[in-house]
């Protein structure tokens, strides 16, 4: 396979616009590129990158000594590409490159809320995460401020942050949240809407910040894969594996392919069981009861048989690094084969019900359109890109073990609307069962694990799995002794939040729950 | 409506098939739970779940809570919009630094007397979690607890078994 064609025109075009650019060592965060840059082109090599088509895919920061390493990943056609440059700690500014990228924007504010990194030419530049836990100037993931926080009081309300207001005769304002009506995590949503119609929506997020990033400084590789499993609870085997990827990569690990198989059988798993309860209540939340109660069935057979064989409903700790924490015995396999048809055969009516019933249409078609447009721009990818036209697809593009060989079934829609997520997610959940059986029918022998190698000193790397919401992105950094120095994961929820507020125009207020679940984003997942 | 009603009749009441050992304690402690909201709350217990931190596991286990097979709305629990309408709170998660005051009003907003159960190992004691600049950790540490369930996350059954020792006897 000839990867990077493009590479040479990037760096071209870097080069008319006079950047300067050292190529890093190749294999510090592969399967990405590596290319080093002044801090003074960041803004530039953005600019050029989104000019060539690349996908904007998550920027970090990593603070070393004096200074802030500053990454940023790009995608084209499945190549990975990381930026990186430097910052003084004494001087931490760097061109935006929201201006460009807008899902940028929140991930910009993470950085400079948490780290204190001033991002110049930012359109929006209010905090984000920050609420009142801890005061401006001080920034959590410097390493002089402590876990424990300095201002141990009770935080107040976030009471003063300055929403956009929209004005005009009877426009009119509804606050939702943080605490929602119904069992769903917490966050805050303002609208403003004239009659039924949705003018803006605005939402306002960080109310679930727990410090990840910060708690996974000092911890052994087992610990931090417990914590990457419950970064969002429902895609606790991807984040797991993700985190567990990277420090893989980071050292070499030569993970057991028995290991991978599980772990992509635990994946699929776990896209089925999301895709089932999550079909059910779009379904609910349009008044058609009879799917939710359908799907929340065959979703409660399917975690059963999970705890049954892997010791978990969800699946959580099951990918540990080196491998997985629990084998499939031999003969577990005739009954999971036997699940598989039987929840292939339990969705074929139901999903054919799902897909042609006037009552569904009438609610689902043609609400809440994400645009094409809007979804590249955004950088959506899962069901949410899938059923904007964006096929990506981690396990299909840049095809980690065992997907090399076992490529899945992309489903795409291009309409965009409740109605093509709901259809790429029926789809997904048959492609998922195709592919677990085929996981079975290849499964090696061999070992569950192997012991994850001494890392050095320094060695970083760059996870990259296709979770059931989309591709996450995480990144490990060792420091002394194998403990973790930074962590952090990207997941797609950065993007498709920013996609809600979007597609919920010209829609009216009712509608936004249906909107909102279509997309699911998670909460935990950004907050961080 | 056709397909619906041969596809309604093709999977038949579900809660009704052979029980298997896990469907058989449910039961038993479905119906235990229901004598006792019986009793102590005219027959129905008002819940209001309040996430006030968690990474979202615990609250797929309570959704699963009103799934037919275990359809809690039987033995009379259900889960309700507002603090004002709830008899207890069903509280997850570490309690996040940002969700501290939150928490505190929707507790005041519950009218007494009122049950607080924390829900899943972070509630109960900070979990994963623990302590931190951005999280107080157990519940507790912000508003007065009666039952705590442990569990990452609990078990729909661990739950309902939590429900009935918060009600007690």
């Amino acid at each position: 396979m000839s990867r990077f064609d493009w590479l040479s025109e990037y760096l071209a075009r870097l080069e008319d616009e006079h950047v300067i650019v050292r190529a890093g060592e190749a294999r510090s965060l592969a399967p990405a590129h590596r290319l080093v840059l002044d801090a003074e082109d960041w803004g530039r090599a953005g600019g050029v990158a989104a000019a060539l088509g690349c996908r904007w895919a998550g920027v970090w920061g990593d603070p070393r000594g004096e200074a802030v390493v500053v990454r940023a990943c790009l995608e084209y056609q499945g190549d990975y590409l990381v930026l990186e440059t430097g910052v003084p700690l004494s001087h931490p500014i760097l061109a935006s490159h929201t201006p460009r990228y807008p899902g940028a924007d929140r991930l910009e504010r993470h950085l400079q809320d948490l780290l204190g990194i001033a991002f110049l030419d930012h359109p929006d530049s209010r905090r984000w995460t920050r609420h009142q836990a801890w005061p401006e100037g001080d920034y959590p993931l410097r390493p002089d401020f402590p876990v424990a926080g300095r201002t141990p009081g009770r935080a107040p309300a976030d009471t003063d942050y300055p929403f956009v207001r929209v004005q005009g005769s009877g426009v009119y304002e509804i606050p939702v949240g943080p605490v929602h009506a119904g069992i769903i995590e917490p966050g805050h949503f303002r609208f403003q809407a004239a009659g039924e119609d949705v003018l803006r929506l605005e939402e306002r997020l960080g109310y679930v910040h727990k410090g990840i990033e910060k708690l996974a400084v000092g911890r052994d590789p087992a610990a931090l894969a417990r914590l990457a499993g419950r970064v969002s609870g429902d895609s606790t085997v991807a984040h797991a594996w993700a985190a567990c990827q990277a420090m893989e990569r980071a050292t070499e690990c030569a993970v057991p392919a028995r290991a991978l198989h599980l772990r992509a059988l635990f994946a699929e798993r776990e896209r089925i069981a999301n895709h089932l309860g999550d079909i059910g209540a779009i379904c609910n939340d349009v008044g058609f009861a009879f799917a939710l109660v359908q799907c929340g069935r065959l979703r409660e057979r399917w975690q059963r048989r999970s705890r049954e064989l892997f010791g978990h409903r969800l699946l959580m700790d099951a990918v540990v690094p080196g491998g997985v924490a629990r084998d499939l015995p031999r003969e577990a396999i005739a009954p999971l084969r036997a699940d598989h048809a039987d929840l292939r055969r339990e969705v074929a009516p139901l999903f054919e019900i799902i897909d042609d019933h006037p009552s569904l249409d009438d609610r689902l078609l043609g609400t809440g359109i994400l645009a094409p447009a809007d979804a590249r721009a955004l950088g959506c990818t899962g069901y949410l890109g899938r059923a904007s036209g964006l096929g990506f697809d981690v396990r299909r593009d840049n095809p980690y073990p065992p997907y090399d060989r076992l490529v899945p079934e992309v489903p795409v829609q291009g309409e965009g609307d409740v109605a093509a997520r709901v259809r790429v997610r029926m789809a997904e959940v048959r492609a998922s069962l195709a592919l677990l059986d085929r996981l079975l029918e290849g499964l090696p022998g061999g070992d569950i694990a192997a012991p994850l190698p001494a890392p050095a000193a320094g060695a970083t790397g760059l996870g990259l799995v296709e979770g059931w919401r989309g591709e996450i992105l995480t990144f490990v950094r060792f420091g002394e002794g194998g403990r973790i120095e930074r962590f952090f994961p990207r997941d797609p929820s950065w993007f498709a939040w920013p996609a809600l507020e979007r597609l919920i125009h010209g829609n009216i207020v009712p509608d936004f729950p249906v909107c909102n679940k279509s997309v699911n984003g998670s909460y935990s997942g950004v907050d961080l | 409506m056709y397909r619906i009603l041969k596809q309604a009749f093709r999977t038949g009441v579900v809660t009704e098939a052979p029980p298997r050992l896990d469907d058989a304690e449910l039961e038993a402690v479905g119906v235990e739970l229901r004598r006792r909201i019986e009793a102590r709350f005219n027959r129905s217990l008002a819940i209001r779940q309040v996430d006030a931190g968690s990474c979202n596991g615990c609250e797929l286990e309570i959704h699963a809570l009103n799934n037919p097979y275990h359809d809690v709305e039987r033995f009379g629990v259900h889960f309700v919009a507002s603090p004002r309408h709830a008899d207890a709170l069903l509280v997850t998660g570490p309690v996040s630094r940002h969700m501290q005051t939150a928490l505190r009003r929707t507790w005041r907003a519950t009218p007494a007397p009122k049950l607080v159960i924390a829900a899943g190992t972070c509630a109960c004691d900070g979990g994963e979690f623990g302590v931190t600049y951005a999280s107080c950790g157990a519940v507790e540490n912000v508003i007065p607890v009666d039952v705590k369930i442990p569990g990452c996350p609990p078990t729909p059954l661990e739950l309902l078994r939590g429900l009935l020792a918060a009600i007690g006897d």
